[in-house]
């Protein structure tokens, strides 16, 4: 299991890196998705079965899909490719990467002051999760349900075409 | 199994972590912004797990069931601001959503 | 009925709030019926508690009603209560009467102007605050009508504010009454403080009980409600906001700028005359100031070339004559000069109003003339007004309303001859101001248009006010004439009558004979030196001495020149100087700080979502850091 845990991490981590990288949003998409799978790897790895599960359907399904969804309502074309190109250029990553690096070597070293703890060897099953999500998180979990309801409001409200914008949208060539 | 310490659980998330947060500063393109957001809740949902399997406890799994709820209402609020975004500026540039300058 | 006096002032209160609060959104006809009906309904009260007290037994004391306390603290508590004796009474039917007459005026007056309701609004809170002010039973309660009556003065001289020259002779009305009004509310303190209480028939029997007569707090005291008194009723040395005022509608000027609020100095002497008795040099003062203003007004007067501004300089000089019946003790001539002041003035300026509106904003005589065939009723009712300013004899109210002070100015034992001089003199100015300004207006060629003739509304309140400046003389004739003592024996309860020392009494004929030769001469003085020939005030005043004093006399005697020589200029100077010293430094110095700093962390705004990212990144990386080193 060691193995699958360092080489799904590897994978998870080449993949995320492609995901930044790419120019072509389809493209950095199915990345995601990769690195996605790979962590739901890392989760079965790990002895979380149910979360693995979850991230499969919901991550790498559900909110994929939504992607796709909208890069293919954009419909950008192939100039958006090459502009993306220009936009990448070696010295808007300095500054960055820099930060970035900064702030992954400050969590590095704090991670590693205490050392010493293993992985537990116990699968923690979908039981379990499901009695602790309905019993001491079950305030929780109608909040969540709130939130959900709030989100899909809010999308309905964004995402209708209201008159005016569709006016602007008739006016631009 | 047992050899793997949990550490490394954690760096992985917090590497990606980093690598989302990179993608966040260097994307000009609103879509791959909100993708590299994903990435970031993804590897605090990554770190909450670990840190549930390091004591056998559920408590991970369900705050990850959490995180998940929550990206899921970001990505549709998200998404759908993406959209107007795009209505609105006939460009998928963050930058040229430049009017709160100060 | 009686114990319905709140009912008098609490009407046009009760239109002033509807009208302020909704009045917008009211049609024109129904703020008309509001505004002057409230003024109607008010009159019709006070007429109706008027004749019930009159023939009750009441008569010969006063009526008192505490509606509510109105503050209590340490002893010190002033009642709203309203007090009702003759002389209040007086008060009260003049302000309603007159005061409906010119709201009824003005219904056509302003019937073009787009703040009709405010208009109305602000004249009915004006006949609410004068009638607290002459009803007031304390002195604290009279203070709040004083401040309201200047309030609403205020408003209504600024009334068309778009104009910034209305705006400036409003606050300077303003702040010319405050200077009185700041001696006045010294004066209540003092009172107070010395003997206990501030409702007004106790007060006058401690002063009487407490201080003899000249003492120096009683001096004091009388010297500081004088000031009030200087302030509002527009008497030397504060006599220069009055003919600004008349910036504001000619309406207001005949309601608020002649017959009711200036007259409140003269009411509040008379109110507390025993304490002015009780202090003979500050009464001296009262005559001496009443004398010289009707000389400087009455001057002044003769020079301009306003209509407005004549009838301005007119008033404060009539009000001389109340002062000086005052100072020399005649407290009911007084009155009885502000009645029929208020009568005849009214009605000059509702008069003048039709004929500035007659001939879209005319005011300048010189460009008038010959309106007396275009406007026949404004004619006769001017006429019947400026023949009783004047004095002609036998025929009008003034005649002997102005007989009386004079007469009493030569035989009270506190008159003089020389008080009496000023007097006759005054009177002369005052019948060839009139007259001139009769005879430039209706006689002569015509040089103006008539472009709309004053509609009923407007002539009502004319003919009505031309009958009482006629007739309401009739009420108080002089010993030689007939003797009637109708009005000062209504008053003498309140009032006591003025001591004559014997051997005079056989003076009065003749004096009487010398004021009316007085009048008639000016009479015929202005028409022959404004009709017949003009020719010859056109020389006098061309000449170097007519010219300075022409021009002297335009400007009301220099007195504005001279305040602001001697006042602002060097207040402004000291201010100017005053203006960058070196505390402001480090005002400035905070001011270029937060300038600076505000700069600085505007310019981090950038509007760029990335940058913000970047900086919630160096946050979370100094906070963990914080956490992990520290």
């Amino acid at each position: 299991m060691d193995v699958v845990f360092y080489l799904s991490g590897a994978v998870a981590i080449v993949s995320t890196l492609m995901v930044i990288t790419r120019s072509n949003a389809v493209h950095a998409l199915l990345y995601l998705i990769v690195s996605l799978f790979a962590v739901a790897l890392i989760f079965f790895a790990l002895g979380a079965p149910f979360a693995a599960a979850l991230e499969v359907i919901i991550y790498a399904g559900a909110i994929m899909v939504l992607f796709i969804f909208v890069i293919m309502m954009l419909n950008l074309g192939i100039q958006t490719q090459t502009q993306e190109r220009e936009w990448l250029n070696p010295k808007a990553w300095i500054g960055p990467a820099i930060l970035s690096a900064a702030l992954v070597c400050e969590l590095i070293y704090a991670l590693t002051l205490h050392k010493g703890a293993v992985f537990a060897a116990v699968e923690v099953t979908p039981k379990a999760v499901g009695i602790a999500l309905f019993g001491p998180y079950l305030l929780g979990v109608e909040l969540a349900s709130l939130l959900l309801l709030a989100g899909l409001v809010g999308t309905y409200h964004l995402g209708r075409r209201d008159e005016r914008s569709a006016a602007r949208e008739g006016d631009a060539p | 199994m047992a050899s793997v310490p949990m550490e490394h659980g954690l760096l992985l998330a917090g590497i990606l972590f980093g690598l989302g947060f990179l993608g966040v500063l260097v994307r000009r393109n609103i879509v791959f912004m909100l993708m590299c957001v994903e990435i970031m809740l993804n590897a605090a949902a990554l770190a909450f797990v670990a840190a549930g399997s390091r004591w056998a406890q559920p408590d991970g799994q369900v705050m990850f069931i959490f995180i998940l709820t929550v990206a899921a209402a970001e990505v549709a609020v998200g998404l759908a601001l993406v959209l107007q975004f795009y209505r609105g500026f006939r460009t998928v540039d963050m930058d040229a959503a430049d009017r709160m300058r100060g | 009925m009686i114990d319905l006096l709140w009912l008098i002032p609490a009407l046009p209160f009760a239109g002033f709030l509807v009208l302020i609060l909704a009045g917008s959104r009211l049609p024109r006809i129904v703020v008309a019926v509001l505004g002057a009906g409230s003024v109607g309904f008010s009159a019709v009260v006070a007429c109706l508690i008027g004749i019930e007290f009159i023939s009750s037994p009441l008569v010969k004391t006063s009526f008192t009603r505490t509606v509510w306390t109105w503050m209590s603290f340490e002893g010190f508590s002033p009642s709203t209560s309203f007090c009702l004796d003759s002389l209040s009474l007086l008060m009260v039917l003049v302000v309603t009467v007159v005061g409906f007459l010119i709201h009824l005026y003005s219904v056509e007056f302003m019937a073009d102007d787009d703040a009709y309701h405010r208009y109305f609004a602000y004249m009915n809170l004006f006949v609410t605050a004068m009638l607290v002010l002459v009803l007031a039973d304390n002195l604290m309660l009279l203070y709040l009508g004083w401040e309201g009556v200047g309030l609403c003065s205020y408003l209504l001289i600024g009334f068309w504010y778009k104009d910034p020259v209305n705006a400036r002779a409003a606050m300077k009305a303003f702040v010319m009454t405050r200077i009185g009004d700041t001696g006045m509310i010294v004066g209540l303190f003092l009172l107070y403080n010395s003997l206990g209480t501030l409702e007004i028939h106790e007060l006058m029997v401690r002063a009487v009980r407490d201080w003899p007569v000249g003492s120096v707090m009683a001096t004091v005291a009388a010297a500081l409600l004088l000031c009030g008194a200087l302030g509002k009723s527009a008497q030397l040395p504060l006599q220069t906001w009055l003919p600004d005022a008349m910036a504001g509608p000619t309406p207001v000027s005949a309601l608020i700028h002649a017959a009711t609020m200036v007259t409140a100095g003269v009411y509040l002497i008379a109110r507390t005359h025993e304490l002015f008795a009780l202090a003979p040099a500050v009464q001296a003062a009262v005559a001496v100031i009443g004398v010289a203003t009707l000389l400087v007004a009455g001057f002044s007067a003769l020079a301009q070339q306003d209509l407005k501004r004549v009838l301005a300089y007119s008033t404060i000089s009539q009000i001389g004559y109340m002062f000086l019946a005052l100072g020399v003790g005649a407290w009911s001539a007084a009155m009885f000069h502000f009645a029929i002041h208020a009568f005849f003035k009214s009605l000059l300026f509702l008069g003048a109003g039709a004929i500035i509106m007659s001939t879209h904003h005319e005011q300048n005589m010189f460009r008038l003339g010959g309106l007396r065939t275009q406007l026949p009723v404004t004619f006769w009712t001017f006429l019947a007004g400026a023949a009783s300013l004047a004095a002609l004899p036998l025929i009008t109210s003034g005649f002997y309303s102005k007989d009386a002070i004079l007469w009493y100015a030569w035989s009270s034992e506190k008159g003089s001859v020389w008080l009496w001089l000023g007097g006759v003199a005054g009177a002369l100015l005052t019948s060839i101001y009139t007259f001139r300004m009769v005879f430039l207006i209706f006689f002569g060629e015509a040089r103006t248009k008539v472009y709309k003739r004053p509609g009923t509304a407007m002539l009502v309140p004319l003919i009505v006010l031309a009958v009482l400046s006629m007739v309401a003389g009739f009420i108080e004739l002089p010993h030689t004439l007939g003797d009637v003592r109708l009005f000062s024996g209504y008053l003498g309860a309140v009032l006591p009558p003025v001591p004559i020392p014997p051997g005079q009494a056989s003076l009065e004929g003749i004096l009487g004979i010398v004021a009316a030769a007085v009048s008639v001469v000016g009479i015929c003085l202005a028409y022959l030196l404004f009709l017949k020939v003009p020719q010859i005030a056109d020389r006098a005043a061309s000449t170097l001495a007519g010219r300075a004093l022409h021009r002297l006399w335009l400007e009301g005697c220099g007195f504005d020149w001279l305040y602001q020589r001697l006042l602002v200029f060097p207040f402004v100077t000291i201010a100017r100087i005053n203006r960058s010293d070196f505390i402001d430094f480090f005002y400035q110095l905070a001011a270029f700080l937060a300038e600076g700093l505000h700069q600085g962390l505007s310019a981090t705004q950038t509007g760029r979502t990335r940058h913000y990212a970047v900086g919630i990144g160096v946050g979370a990386l100094i906070i963990i850091g914080m956490a992990v080193w520290l």
